[in-house]
């Protein structure tokens, strides 16, 4: 069953009086549960063909639904609590709060829950502990190495157990073996907590870790490789 | 919603340490509007609590009809016996109000003092009347005493020292207060004696008179206008105090409220300025948080809650300063109205504490508003490239 489908999804961005078409005629099924790599030349589309699918942007036109949602019937406030309830989002630079400790960044989606302060920490520590950094939970970001802040981002986009993660580049600022580190965490979130996993990135042994991986260029899908 | 907003904004508060210079910004320049507004007013506040301590509710003052102030005021003897024997009058004190130049302590410059002139009815008459060092003047004798403002602001009146006024020699045996008001910015001496030596025998320029009963001043004073024999007119000192200070105090709210406006907007500016550089340096925070699906709505008020917390930060600095600064300072003015030199004490007073704070919070949510709404749109995409 296909958690993501994307029906002839276009995307422009208007800057002045120029129109940029950055995303045209795509058509595009996820199954629940896939690890899905996302390849192309930078510019290509990737990345804001993500933010769609994450529910950050609206496309210009065509039909982006989710987990079944229609992402374009959802007004502002109701797709920023959607996205609160069914994405976790993983950004290449961390994307940490540097003023919560490791703890607190975790526990930020769950402050958007009716869960009490004792059971969020809770939910927290058993996402740091998923990650393997239940000894840094009092750490801030800036104590941090960079793999160990994007294990936090990792706890921080699985505590509210959304059924999608969203990766944006998640290894581009980390040396090949903390990548792998990452990169085996998100297999072990997909195969062993059944999270469909969609990966933007430039490098192919990042996306040797896919089940699938699709090739961007100019703003269309032109080839799609089973791993 | 509530958890948001204070997770938001305990998080922005604690952010303010790193961002200390620029929130500092926004913190000394409200203090700044605070302590002028509150500085400027605070004048005006302890002039006219000088002339509201001056009054009493059964007190009285009988002047010519038409007339101002004492110092242009008139009265008959003749009308002086009828007035005293009026129906509801308690007690009468017939005085003799003139102005003598004297230098001030401070700059050696003279000003108007207050010379009054009474009988012993003038000091039964003010109940406040107290001696606090010396003694009462003797009638008949060129001996006055001084208030203690007065004493404090004009050279020459300390007590044992001896001053002339118009070619005669006049010894100052006593300070008295009067609980704060007018009074102790002027000095006394015997009605007769005062008379002679400022050459105006028998002339009393108003009276002080007690009532029976406060409630019938409007009716005294409609059966003196109607009296022919009498031209005229009863005040209660409440009344007489009140227009005198209108237009000093108009004066100094006119400037303290123009100069606090003025420095306001720049407050605001740098307000506006600050916050908006908060926003901008947390843009990414921002674009994150709404990401993971916090809305507009808290990061509005967070980001007001931040520029009001350093607005009300800077309306308490303000206070306290211009409360250590000012309160009890004292000044002299020139009573337009009597044409002397009223001795004050600035009065920090909490309603003009709260007044400040009020306007400190003014200036916050000016300052805070159009950055809060920035933050709530920015365009999620956009704000979390750091653009």
């Amino acid at each position: 069953m296909a958690i993501v489908e994307c029906r002839d999804v276009e995307k422009q961005f208007v800057k002045g009086r120029e129109t940029v078409e950055v995303l045209t005629g795509i058509n595009l099924d996820i199954e629940e549960g896939d690890f899905l790599a996302l390849m192309g030349p930078s510019g290509s589309g990737k990345t804001t063909l993500l933010n769609l699918i994450g529910g950050l942007d609206h496309p210009t036109s065509g039909l982006i639904r989710v987990g079944g949602s229609d992402l374009n019937e959802l007004s502002g406030r109701a797709l920023a609590k959607w996205r609160s309830v069914h994405v976790g989002f993983i950004f290449q630079f961390y994307n940490l709060l540097p003023v919560l400790n490791a703890q607190r960044n975790v526990e930020l989606p769950l402050l958007l829950t009716n869960l009490s302060r004792a059971q969020r920490q809770k939910n927290a520590a058993i996402a740091l502990e998923i990650v393997g950094l239940t000894d840094r939970a009092k750490h801030k970001p800036g104590e941090l190495s960079g793999g160990q802040q994007q294990r936090v981002a990792i706890a921080r986009a699985i505590v509210a157990d959304p059924k999608l993660l969203v990766c944006d580049e998640p290894t581009g600022d980390l040396d090949r073996e903390t990548a792998d580190e990452i990169l085996g965490l998100l297999e072990i979130l997909n195969r062993d907590h059944r999270k469909t996993v969609i990966v933007v990135t430039h490098d192919p042994k990042a996306a040797g870790h896919a089940k699938k991986i699709l090739h961007m260029d100019k703003g269309k899908l032109v080839e799609e490789a089973i791993v | 919603m509530f958890s948001q907003i204070y997770e938001i904004t305990a998080m922005n508060v604690r952010n303010i340490g790193s961002r200390i210079g620029s929130s500092s910004v926004i913190v000394v320049g409200i203090a700044g509007v605070v302590a002028v507004l509150v500085g400027l007013l605070s004048m005006a506040t302890g002039f006219n609590m000088v002339l509201e301590s001056s009054s009493l509710p059964n007190r009285a003052i009988v002047m010519r009809d038409g007339t101002n102030g004492e110092l242009s005021s008139n009265l008959g003897i003749e009308e002086f016996n009828i007035l005293s024997r009026m129906e509801g009058i308690e007690l009468a004190s017939g005085e003799l109000y003139v102005i003598a130049d004297i230098p001030k302590k401070e700059t050696g410059s003279p000003a108007n003092l207050v010379f009054r002139g009474m009988r012993q009815a003038g000091l039964d008459i003010r109940p406040e009347f107290q001696i606090v060092a010396g003694r009462r003047f003797e009638p008949g004798r060129n001996e006055l005493v001084a208030g203690v403002m007065a004493a404090a602001e004009f050279a020459g009146l300390e007590i044992g020292s001896e001053i002339d006024f118009r070619e005669s020699n006049w010894r100052i045996v006593g300070h008295f207060e009067a609980q704060g008001g007018a009074y102790e910015s002027e000095v006394w001496a015997d009605l007769a004696v005062v008379q002679s030596s400022f050459r105006r025998p028998g002339s009393i320029t108003s009276a002080r008179v007690l009532l029976e009963d406060p409630a019938q001043a409007e009716a005294i004073n409609e059966r003196i206008q109607a009296d022919p024999r009498l031209d005229l007119r009863l005040e209660t000192e409440a009344q007489f105090y009140a227009s005198q200070g209108e237009q000093r105090a108009a004066l100094i709210n006119t400037f303290g409220y123009g100069v606090a406006f003025l420095m306001a907007i720049g407050a605001v500016f740098a307000a506006l300025n600050t916050m908006y550089t908060a926003v901008s340096t947390r843009t990414v925070e921002i674009a994150i948080l709404r990401a993971l699906g916090f809305g507009g709505v808290p990061l509005v008020f967070s980001v007001m809650i931040e520029a009001l917390l350093l607005a009300v930060l800077g309306g308490i600095l303000g206070g306290v300063v211009v409360y250590l600064l000012f309160d009890g300072y004292t000044a002299s003015t020139l009573n337009s109205g009597s044409f002397s030199q009223v001795a004050f004490d600035f009065a920090v007073t909490p309603e003009l504490l709260r007044l400040g704070i009020t306007w400190a919070l003014v200036l916050g949510v000016i300052g805070g508003l159009f950055p809060a709404v920035r933050a709530a749109r920015l365009p999620i995409t956009t704000a979390l490239r750091g653009e």
